[in-house]
């Protein structure tokens, strides 16, 4: 029978089947960061048990790690406890842990794969929603709680139940100026933050498969957005040339063994999928978010939406909350929207190529007096790359301000935060209420927009924009 | 974790669509090591405003929530869980819960009951009516009924969830109980999949 690559990894990975059980699935890789696993490595002493896989398994610190000079002390008390009890646990539990004076550290969602460690076919989980940003690779990876984690590292498996699987086929071509951020942001507005609950997606057609590898993270990272745990790219030429040569990926004898395995990763001729979804990349303009939840987005050309016109009651009632919370009158041009704040990075957008892309709208510009403007790198070698290349040189000239890797203004942990009422330009998943800060308002959008936003004060369509 | 068998008592009438789980425990919180505790914090911001359904005493130590559709969406961050189950809370009723959300609920024992949005939407208006109104939920039968009426409906709850959740079983010991099969099952494992153990030796240090 036809399968789908979603249904091909599952079963590679079934432990033990039972019927009126969930599957028992084996996890090829666990990525633990400070901030959702204190509570499972203390349950583990609790119950006397041990890691089982520590060579499966690697840690490091993003969520809550300052993204200022590092060889001062710790700003946060509690901040540091949890880097503390991080490195604790580690060394307890002989768990690899990059730190933060390790090269490698950055934001858990960017590390494994530059370090070749996400591969194609493989189980992946974390503590963490945005575990989806490894399906890019053609790998199963999903969010996980802490209870969950507290299993894998005992268990090195899950108990799961075999999901319904969706395709997203974007079709034909984006214009200049569209980015991968704006497919995901269109899509998600097309299925809703609920419609791909209980569904693995497929990211499939011609404008995914254009995609860089970069960009096919930002895709597959946003897939919870639209309620979906898990969502994956089929490997190809791309998957494969990106891997080569980095320090985790199979060599010798063993990479062309790999490679055949990763070339057999695709959905068959006439599987067929529970859900099928499909969208015109013709269609797709730059997006920005005008409410509280990442469906909320239109295209730049257009004006913030009535709420009147929402297609049920409850979206009419949800689309009011979020006018009022974030400010705005409906109606309003998008363009006009001016912004105090730019946040360029997070797990979305915080990879080199973003950041070659908002250097490119920086060049010898200036942020405008009135905004105030952060790029924060995803991860060392991101930031190292970035500094061989000269681009934050670009962005200090043009006024931004240069900052350590790390979660940052995603979520607003440490002090980098939205002070009430603000409202900021912001290429991170999550325009939820408070998210960046309490009463912080966040619009997100592509790295090339926010650039825009932060020159300008105030969002303007980048396609058309000199 | 904790066995539950029956829930009886009031509800708390939350009622907003896509309540996602940086409302329901703020990133501040996440800071904390520990495992208890963070019922005061849960919903901190919505709860500065006086008029928030929780700071309504009529509903204090209430064991059920009533919530709109996709409800916990967003962070995988199970501290919302906590922050549910220390403020007193053994069920929320919905018409539709994100996954992330439901299946931490099940590890830590909340149980998620998905109910028509009809339903839902006739138990929240008696909830915020009759703020004492008591439902009781039976786990065995799989029914919520309204104490002193004859309203009841039945609820789909997975048989292994049900099982576990009726006899507070622990997860990982269930697993452990196949840990032949894992062991099976790692003999076969590709050995070109990669592993961390390098990781340790490999450091490449800042300075
Ligand atoms: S960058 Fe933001 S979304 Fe990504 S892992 Fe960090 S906090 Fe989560």
């Amino acid at each position: 029978m036809p399968k789908t690559i979603i249904e091909k990894i599952w079963e590679q990975h079934v432990v033990r089947t039972h019927p009126g059980e969930p599957d028992l699935l084996y996890i090829d890789l666990h990525l633990v960061h400070e901030v959702t696993s204190p509570q499972a490595f203390e349950g583990l002493r609790l119950t006397n048990r041990k890691v089982r896989r520590p060579d499966l398994t690697l840690a490091t610190v993003d969520h809550n790690v300052p993204t200022t000079d590092r060889s001062l002390p710790n700003p946060d008390p509690l901040s540091a406890q949890q880097l503390e009890t991080m490195r604790q646990n580690a060394k307890d539990f002989a768990v690899p842990l990059w730190d933060i004076f390790d090269l490698r550290q950055g934001i858990v969602h960017i590390i494994s794969p530059e370090q070749g460690l996400t591969q194609p076919g493989m189980t992946i989980v974390c503590g963490d929603s945005h575990t989806s940003t490894h399906g890019a690779f053609g790998a199963l990876a999903f969010g996980i709680g802490t209870s969950e984690v507290e299993h894998v590292l005992a268990t090195q498996t899950l108990t799961q139940m075999a999901p319904k699987t969706m395709s997203v086929e974007v079709t034909g071509k984006l214009a200049e100026g569209v980015t991968a951020k704006d497919v995901v942001l269109a899509i998600i507005n097309k299925i809703g933050v609920d419609g791909g609950v209980g569904h693995v997606i497929e990211y499939r057609g011609e404008v995914i498969r254009s995609l860089s590898m970069e960009g096919r993270m930002t895709v597959c990272n946003m897939t919870i957005e639209g309620g979906a745990r898990a969502g994956l790219v089929a490997p190809d030429e791309k998957t494969i040339e990106y891997l080569k040569g980095r320090p985790y990926a199979p060599t010798g004898e063993e990479w062309d063994k790999a490679v055949e395995a990763w070339n057999a990763l695709v959905t068959d001729e006439g599987a067929k999928f529970d859900t099928y979804v499909e969208l015109k990349g013709e269609e797709i303009a730059p997006h920005v978010t005008w409410g509280t939840t990442p469906a909320q987005s239109v295209p730049i050309t257009s004006s913030v939406p009535k709420p009147e016109d929402a297609v049920s009651a409850a979206a009419k009632e949800t689309a009011e909350r979020s006018l009022v919370y974030m400010d705005l009158k409906a109606g309003t041009p998008i363009e006009e929207i001016s912004i105090d704040r730019v946040f360029i990075g997070s797990c979305t957008n915080g990879r080199i190529e973003d950041l070659r892309a908002a250097a490119a709208v920086a060049k010898g510009r200036k942020v405008a007096s009135t905004v105030r403007a952060m790029v924060v790198p995803g991860s060392g070698p991101v930031k190292m790359q970035a500094e061989a290349e000269g681009l934050h040189q670009i962005f200090l000239d043009a006024g931004f301000e240069w900052r350590e890797p790390g979660c940052s203004m995603c979520l607003g942990m440490n002090p980098d935060i939205l002070l009430p009422g603000e409202r900021a330009a912001s290429t991170s998943n999550r325009n939820f209420e408070g998210r960046q800060g309490v009463g912080g308002r966040t619009h997100l959008v592509s790295p090339e927009m926010a650039a825009a936003a932060a020159i300008e004060g105030h969002f303007v369509d980048i396609r058309r924009w000199k | 974790m904790r066995a539950i068998k029956t829930v009886n008592g009031n509800a708390i009438p939350l009622n907003r669509a896509d309540v996602d789980t940086d409302q329901i425990m703020p990133k501040q919180f996440l800071k904390r090591i520990e495992r208890s505790g963070y019922g005061p914090f849960a919903f901190f911001d919505w709860k500065k405003d006086p008029s928030f359904v929780t700071n309504n005493p009529a509903y204090a130590g209430a064991p059920i929530m009533l919530a709109q559709q996709n409800f916990g969406c967003g962070s995988s961050r199970e501290h919302a869980v906590w922050g549910l189950e220390d403020m007193g809370i053994t069920a929320v009723i919905a018409p539709s819960f994100a996954d992330i959300f439901r299946n931490n609920c099940s590890k830590v024992g909340l149980l998620t009951i998905e109910l028509p949005q009809e339903d839902v939407d006739y138990l929240m208006s008696r909830a915020e009516e009759l703020p004492g109104g008591n439902i009781t939920i039976d786990v065995a039968s799989q029914t919520v009924s309204v104490s002193g009426t004859a309203w009841s409906r039945h609820f789909d709850i997975d048989p292994f969830v049900k099982h576990r959740t009726l006899n507070g079983l622990d997860d990982i010991g269930l697993t452990l109980q196949h840990a032949d099969d894992i062991s099976k099952f790692e003999e076969s494992r590709p050995a070109l999949k990669p592993d961390t153990s390098r990781a340790f030796t490999d450091s490449l240090k800042i300075g």
